[in-house]
């Protein structure tokens, strides 16, 4: 492991451990309002400032970042699950099924997916707690993400079936499942890990996308994408510097996910 | 006595004196232009089509109309029309016009003009929204041309207030092959560049004067840059490329405030509200229990007591806006009923409100007396930060009732189309913006036949005695030309709407809005168009028509 790949663990795992402290570290809580202070500065009390509504912003902070921090490999997982059964089958099986795995997959990508993801924000339950339609949202961007995984997953697996290797597997009288299980998946792995963490920040991304638009994770639970979107209206950098806190997050973060990947897993 | 070579000294010195004095009205004369911003692409520059705001203002700068709202003193004021009269009856109103005006393509203007402009804007071919509020019956609104500076306009049924629509009606030329493009108003539209620009000249031949006898409008021109970004408005604003911000939001108000607070004006309370409401549609999808619970008077009024409006003034607007009322905002100097106080902010009465209807505290959470946990959620539109914020502050006070409230936030359509089409929502938080001083304006919200009576469309009849009674209160005030009894029509409506609050209402945010200081005689106020609404009158300082 190359210092980068070290430095970039210990950065999200002190993240997690943060963002996992919370209720030690601000214990004023995400949604306690100080009306008497709203928009206030950093201070002892408040060590981000408070936002528009008075709520601690170090709070918030590590809140959401729990949330997104939490989810989003959640997601992740449903999308390169999905991705590996889409394409990988595809790919594994060959032939008119690959065509239409890659006829399906084009068409999914094709779609508008922040519009597509917008309306079926829109036609969710409206009585839902604010934890679960955090979970819905995530669940939703697991969904519909999996497209570019799969098309990559599906090349891979129709690279792997024509292999010298898989080929002799089949002389030697393995088939089906077998076949797959054995030699085709832990070849398939690289890929796999690498659409897994590319899809971490892209859900994240995603989410506070969702977020900046005002239909992300609803109030009053924090994500980055609420807390990002209270950049909105910035006009000068210099005015409110602590506001900046969250995004500095997300370009650590992010990066230190894509430093995660190994060598191997950039190149599949 | 005087030589005659000094004589000759003083007479030429005169006749400088005169040369500098008249090449300096001159000067005068020529305003320069005047530049602000239009949040969205005029729809139209046909002033009957008019539906945006855009347009709004382009109508507003370019239409010459018979009366004109004061937008400082709300009176109505003659402009094309000398004098009118109103029958008793309220179905007629008879104009006296001004003689010697010309349109601005020359073309001269007389009764026949406002013969043709009521014939198209009534046309029903047009769909003129404009048009609408003239409807008043079945049949056909006649014109009687009695001279060429008089017309008798009559309607088929009363309308209230009938004068004061006449603001809105830009008159067009019969005769003038350039149409709605041949205008009375103190500028024309010049040049347009879709998705950029409209460029607004003076009208040469516009009628107006000032004190001095100098023709108005003073400027030469107004460039509109079509601009929906309002960061890259105020940016723009601050370099000294635009001179106005027609209506800034408090944010911003606040930041351009603390560098050049001689550059932004707070008018007051405007007449735009933000309120929310409960869905008492019979037929909605929602539970039994909620729908008896959105139902009840006694439910609503509690939960509008929990509501710190001071705090959502302070808070969400930065304390540019004032706790509402009702349905009518204290800026509307005439039709606001002063009797009525804003609902304090009572928790421990809300509390026993509900508690008398069976309702019960239990570890912290409200159930009602069937035991349900009292939960709803409210929906509002995804973008509008302010909206969102006092949502979440409601959430926060009601909260504090063992309440629990679930903050949705929609696209605008999704929004709409839950509220009005398959009522599936619970309770909605959204904002009003008047532009009518008139109650006959609010017709379509009051009426329990109306569309726009949010809590519970389209009624075949009113489902409760108090819908009856505004019904039957907003339809006595329509149908009589008595400005004192129409009055205590509206009181009594604004009254019950108090008592039965089925819209909830929070804040009336204050007219916000900048203005350069190269702009003089600028006095911006709460109607629209805030801050122009006298740009025959506005100039630009000499630096600055020297830089343009």
């Amino acid at each position: 492991m190359n210092l980068a790949r070290k430095l970039a663990c210990v950065v999200v795992l002190v993240v997690c451990a943060l963002s996992l402290a919370a209720n030690w570290l601000a214990p004023a809580g995400y949604t306690r309002q100080f009306r008497e202070a709203p928009s206030a500065p950093p201070s002892r009390q408040h060590w981000l400032g408070t936002d528009e509504v008075g709520r601690d912003r170090f709070a918030r902070l590590l809140y959401g970042t729990r949330i997104s921090l939490l989810l989003a490999p959640a997601a992740a997982l449903v999308s390169t699950v999905l991705a590996a059964l889409v394409g990988g089958l595809a790919g594994y099986v060959g032939g008119i099924w690959l065509r239409l795995a890659r006829g399906f997959t084009d068409l999914f990508l094709s779609l508008p997916w922040l519009f597509l993801l917008i309306a079926v924000r829109a036609l969710l339950p409206l009585n839902v707690s604010p934890l679960v339609s955090v979970l819905i949202t995530f669940l939703i961007l697991g969904l519909l993400g999996w497209a570019a995984s799969a098309r990559v997953l599906s090349t891979s697996a129709d690279a792997l079936r024509n292999s010298d290797f898989v080929l002799q597997a089949r002389a030697s009288g393995l088939h089906g499942l077998r076949l797959f299980l054995v030699h085709v998946l832990p070849n398939l792995k690289p890929v796999l890990y690498a659409q897994f963490w590319i899809s971490i920040p892209v859900f994240i991304l995603s989410e506070a996308n969702l977020g900046i638009l005002g239909l992300g994770v609803t109030e009053p639970l924090p994500s980055w994408g609420s807390l990002l979107r209270e950049l909105e209206g910035l006009i000068s950098f210099r005015e409110e510097p602590w506001r900046l806190v969250p995004l500095l997050l997300l370009v650590v973060v992010m990066t230190s996910f894509q430093l995660l990947l190994s060598n191997e897993e950039v190149t599949a | 006595m005087i030589g005659r070579r000094t004589f000759v000294r003083l007479l030429l010195a005169c006749a400088l004196l005169f040369l500098t004095l008249t090449s300096g009205m001159a000067f005068s004369q020529s305003g320069g232009e005047l530049r602000f911003s239009l949040h969205s692409e005029p729809k139209t520059f046909d002033p009957f089509l008019v539906d945006d705001d855009s347009s709004l203002s382009i109508r507003y700068l370019t239409g010459g109309v018979l009366v004109r709202v004061n937008r400082h003193t709300q009176d109505l004021e003659p402009e094309l029309a000398e004098s009118w009269k109103v029958s008793n009856d309220g179905k007629q109103i008879t104009f006296k016009l001004r003689r010697g005006i010309t349109f601005s393509d020359g073309s001269p203007f007389s009764s026949e003009d406002v013969a043709f402009t009521m014939q198209r804007l009534m046309d029903p071919a047009l769909h003129s929204s404009t048009g609408d509020a003239f409807r008043s019956g079945n049949g056909a609104v006649s014109t009687r041309i009695i001279a060429p500076d008089q017309i008798s306009i009559a309607f088929p049924a009363a309308i209230a207030g009938l004068e004061r629509l006449f603001d809105q009606v830009a008159i067009m030329s019969a005769h003038s092959p350039r149409k709605e493009m041949a205008v009375l108003g103190p500028f024309m539209v010049a040049e347009y560049k879709a998705g950029s620009s409209v460029l607004l000249r003076r009208n040469p031949n516009y009628w107006k004067k000032d004190s001095q006898g100098r023709r108005l409008p003073y400027l030469d021109s107004i460039r509109l840059d079509v601009q929906s970004n309002r960061d890259v408005e105020m940016l723009r604003f601050k370099r000294g490329e635009l001179d106005l911000i027609n209506v800034l939001d408090s944010d911003y108000f606040d930041r351009l405030a603390a560098t050049s607070p001689q550059l932004t004006h707070d008018a007051g309370p405007s007449l735009d509200s933000d309120f929310m409401w409960f869905n008492q549609v019979a037929s909605a999808p929602i539970p039994e229990y909620k729908r008896s619970w959105f139902r009840d008077a006694n439910f609503r009024r509690a939960i509008s007591q929990a509501i710190n409006r001071d705090d959502l003034s302070r808070v969400v607007f930065n304390g540019h806006a004032q706790p509402a009322i009702g349905p009518v905002s204290p800026a509307n100097k005439f039709w606001f009923n002063s009797r009525l106080k804003p609902e304090p902010y009572r928790p421990d009465t809300a509390l026993q409100r509900l508690q008398a209807d069976g309702f019960h505290l239990q570890n912290g959470t409200l159930f009602d007396k069937a035991n349900n946990a009292v939960e709803f959620s409210i929906v509002t539109n995804a973008g509008s930060k302010p909206r969102e914020r006092m949502a979440v502050m409601v959430q926060e006070d009601l909260g504090k009732l063992g309440i629990k409230v679930n903050v949705v936030t929609l696209d605008f359509p999704s929004l709409i189309e839950r509220i009005s089409q398959k009522f599936n929502y619970e309770a909605a938080m959204l904002g009003f913006r008047n532009v009518d001083l008139d109650p006959n304006g609010q017709m379509n919200i009051w009426l329990s036949s109306a569309e726009n009576h949010a809590w519970n469309p389209q009624q075949k009849s009113p489902e409760t005695a108090w819908e009856a009674e505004i019904d039957r209160l907003m339809r006595a005030q329509a149908s009589t030309a008595d400005p004192k009894k129409r009055k205590e029509s509206f009181d009594r409506v604004q009254q019950i709407v108090a008592e039965q609050a089925p819209f909830i209402y929070l804040v009336n945010q204050n007219a916000l809005s900048a203005v350069s200081s190269a702009v003089e005689g600028a006095n911006p106020g709460i109607l629209h168009p805030q801050t122009f609404w006298n740009a025959e009158r506005l100039t630009l300082n000499s630096t600055t028509r020297a830089s343009r």
